[in-house]
């Protein structure tokens, strides 16, 4: 049959041609997936439509790969698996999705609807078990229910706080033909959480507050780019001269060279940034839900301030922190709202006090040092960084980290000044995650530069997809950060487990040898010097370039707050060498 | 403390199984819980009874809304509302009993007493039907227990609550004293509502007087 037009008429069709008519109609042009019994019928009419179709190496990839997509774009990510194992081998990728709100649709095959519960060859359960770790998720049996059913799971993904769907679909649903017509699938208008207001009375209570404070601080969150209101904040925070703090997610939502910009707070924040948190009298959190990773201790958290959460999510409000004014809904309709009714304020003295508050800090940093024959892993992220500005790229560069010692340093070394330019895994933590997410950040944005930074011991979790980046002609960079150790778990037991490395060294393959088996042109580095050159190389080569940056073996992240500790009592950077203390900035 | 939700959610399968979880991921026990028919279409209601801190009364109603199928939440603790619990109870009472050939009659007079029904009668055993608060329930029990009697069975359904008086703008459509509303029925906080308006979702109450007593 010909190809049918989505959204024109209604045209009879299989189910598995209504399932890519649909995405087509919502406009996917990339699905990420792996095919397999339970969904060869959806994989046999993927050649009559005009959707690329990016073949993984195992379906977590397609999930991380869908999720890296979501987080570069700010358009849902898609990704496909066939039941049974196909289907459990995405768990840990939408779990990820799912704690970090991205908007991803995960498409499953199944058994036919006549042997469901029967534990027919390769059978599971895929919406039983998916059911804590998706926003919302659906069973379809009938070929009729599948169009208005991905149109609703894409609106449920992106509406709210949006989240991972998935959408189970028997084979015989798959096979047998219903009419089609995209127009008329369409779910009803979204609805919104029935909490979800503003009250004119909280609107009230937050302009008093904000303009009674004399120390603020904006805590700014994931929310800010979900919700499209950077300019806002930035605005607010420029009127109000409230200076700002990011989570980890939050990274890129507020320009990092703005002098209102602190940095990131938290248990690897600067210290300048959880002093202040603490000494202030005022949080505005923007979107964020004081993660433990960000509040340390809450019975010590932020005592003297008094807080104003704005959240889309009416359940993140007094979860953690309790607060004293919460304004439910989103963020940009809230900040328009706020704005207008605020004159605006040009005291500067609580940022110069911060800023005077530094201290030392800079001097210790290992980046002000001079070159002492060793190579750092802040060395190489700050040098990736600096090439990228001085290439006037670095508002297209997306850098996708892994999860660990060289995730934090990255977000202390690499200044995001633009939204999405930094995907992570902040919420679950998950190692393996920066291969895939990377080739779903270069899929969706082809005309950025892509760099994966990631360690040892999480790059080797999901290596199979070098052979994806070549395949699909993606050119990816690579930066490992190689110390021969499980990095942040061999820094917990050097700082809490008296040095016992119990599990944490690790024998990694010749990485350059890997990439050339694959194809791939890549390089050791072990000396500062020879850094700069090899990002510039791989950069403007338009070929994936992978490096193994031979680093210090027992370097630490610091500042660092132990867990339990609150805010305040952080560990400083260690003085390194008293030589090179009156090292100037370079 | 307990908290009492009345949920209205899709009659759909796994519907139950997503409320379960939602209090089973926040380490909840669910102390009762009853499903049936509400007076919409395709729309159970739940009347979910659980034990948790005082403070959790909003997190798990926000969290129950998060849920795709619920269409209403509603927390009855802090309003005057009915609740009401089925329980079946099958008593020993035959010539063994305590009271011998007396037995029975003592059970039909305490039976009067809490309003409870006789709905079986075997030559060995009375089963009892009764309707009321958990606590006339636990009377009953209590009084049969200590009258020497043996309870050989006891089935309750759990609570099932509803608001007094204050009427949902749904009701009242129904009733017809408001313009009807469209399909989908209650629209309240359909938007971002920044002049803090309750809007339609709770009236005054104007049906006092139609209630019976609770005991």
């Amino acid at each position: 049959m010909s190809r049918p037009e989505s959204g024109t008429g209604t045209t009879v069709l299989t189910g598995a041609e209504i399932v890519w008519a649909t995405l087509e109609g919502e406009g996917v042009r990339e699905v990420f997936g792996y095919p397999g019994g339970a969904i060869l019928p959806i994989y046999d009419a993927l050649r009559k439509f005009p959707i690329r179709h990016v073949l993984v190496r195992h379906e977590q990839g397609a999930a991380h790969m869908a999720d890296g997509y979501a987080r570069a774009s700010g358009r849902v990510g898609v990704c496909m698996a066939t039941s049974g194992p196909g289907a459990t081998n995405l768990v840990t990728g939408i779990a990820t999705a799912m704690l970090d709100s991205v908007p991803i649709v995960c498409i499953t095959g199944q058994v036919s609807s006549k042997v469901l519960g029967s534990d027919a060859f390769q059978e599971v359960d895929i919406t039983g078990i998916t059911l804590p770790i998706t926003k919302h998720n659906f069973l379809v049996t009938r070929a009729e229910d599948i169009a208005r059913t991905i149109r609703l799971a894409f609106q449920i993904a992106t509406s709210g706080r949006p989240g991972p769907v998935l959408i189970d679909i028997t084979k015989d649903a798959q096979q047998t033909t219903a009419s089609f017509e995209f127009a008329a699938a369409a779910p009803s208008a979204a609805r919104p959480h029935p909490m979800l207001r503003a009250e004119s009375s909280s609107i009230r209570e937050a302009i008093a507050l904000i303009q009674s404070a004399q120390r603020p601080i904006i805590l700014a969150g994931h929310g800010i780019t979900q919700s499209g209101a950077e300019a806002q904040v930035i605005a607010f925070a420029e009127s109000q001269q409230i200076p700002v703090a990011s989570t980890l997610l939050g990274l890129g939502s507020f320009p990092a060279a703005h002098p209102l910009n602190l940095g990131m707070m938290g248990m690897h924040g600067e210290s300048w940034v959880n002093h202040a948190i603490q000494e202030a009298d005022l949080l505005l959190a923007f979107g964020m839900r004081f993660d433990d990773r960000v509040t340390g201790n809450l019975a010590h958290y932020a005592q003297n301030a008094k807080k104003i959460h704005v959240e889309i999510d009416p359940s993140e409000i007094n979860k953690n922190v309790r607060v004293d004014v919460a304004l439910i809904g989103d963020l940009r309709g809230v900040l328009d709202t706020l704005q207008p009714l605020l004159p605006k304020r040009t005291d500067t003295g609580w940022l110069r006090k911060i800023n005077a508050s530094k201290g030392t800090a800079a001097v210790r940093d290992i980046i002000n040092l001079p070159d002492n024959g060793h190579l750092y892993a802040a060395h190489v992220i700050h040098d990736i960084w600096r090439e990228a500005q001085a290439a006037g790229r670095e508002h297209d560069t997306i850098i996708v980290t892994d999860v660990g010692q060289h995730q934090m340093w990255e977000a202390q070394y690499f200044k995001h000044e633009v939204p999405r330019s930094l995907v992570t895994s902040g919420g679950l933590g998950t190692m393996g995650f920066a291969l895939p997410a990377a080739i779903g950040a270069k899929t969706a944005c082809p005309q950025k530069d892509v760099w994966v930074i990631a360690g040892d011991g999480g790059f080797q979790m999901t290596a199979a997809e070098l052979s994806t980046i070549v395949q699909e002609k993606l050119a990816i960079n690579i930066a490992i950060i190689n110390n021969g150790f499980l990095g942040m778990v061999r820094q917990w037991q050097e700082t809490f487990y008296e040095k016992n490395y119990s599990a944490s060294p690790i024998l990694s393959p010749d990485f350059v040898k890997l990439a050339e088996a694959h194809g791939i042109a890549g390089a050791h580095i072990a000396k500062r010097k020879d850094v700069t050159p090899a990002v510039t190389k791989a950069r403007t080569s338009g070929q994936p370039f992978l490096f193994n940056f031979q680093v210090e073996k027992e370097d630490g992240v610091y500042p660092m707050i132990a867990p339990g500790a609150a805010l305040h009592e952080m560990v400083h950077r260690p003085e390194r060498d008293p030589l090179l203390e009156t090292a100037e900035d370079e | 403390m307990l908290h009492t939700f009345v949920a209205l959610v899709e009659d759909k399968p796994g519907v139950l199984t997503r409320v379960a979880s939602l209090f089973r991921r926040l380490n909840i026990n669910i102390v009762s819980l009853t499903v049936g028919e509400s007076e919409r279409p395709d729309t159970s209601r739940m009347t979910i009874v659980c034990d948790a801190h005082e403070h959790a009364a909003h997190r798990i109603r926000a969290s129950l809304y998060k849920l795709e199928t619920t269409v209403h939440v509603d927390e009855v603790d802090r309003s005057a509302a009915v609740v009401r619990e089925l329980c079946l109870m099958k008593i020993a009472v035959g010539p063994d009993a305590p009271n011998g050939p007396h037995s029975r009659s003592q059970i039909f007079e305490l039976a009067n007493v809490f309003r409870a029904r006789v709905v079986d009668l075997a030559p060995e055993s009375i089963m009892l039907e009764m309707t009321g608060s958990s606590s006339k329930i636990e009377g009953l029990v209590q009084v049969i227990t200590e009258s020497g009697y043996t309870i050989l069975e006891v089935s309750r359904t759990g609570r099932m609550a509803m608001r007094r008086g204050h009427h949902t703008s749904r009701v009242l459509s129904a009733l017809g004293s408001r313009p009807k509303a469209d399909g989908n029925g209650d629209n309240h906080g359909s938007k971002l509502d920044f002049h803090g308006n309750l809007g339609d979702e709770i009236l005054p109450n104007e049906f006092e007087n139609v209630h019976e007593e609770e005991i």
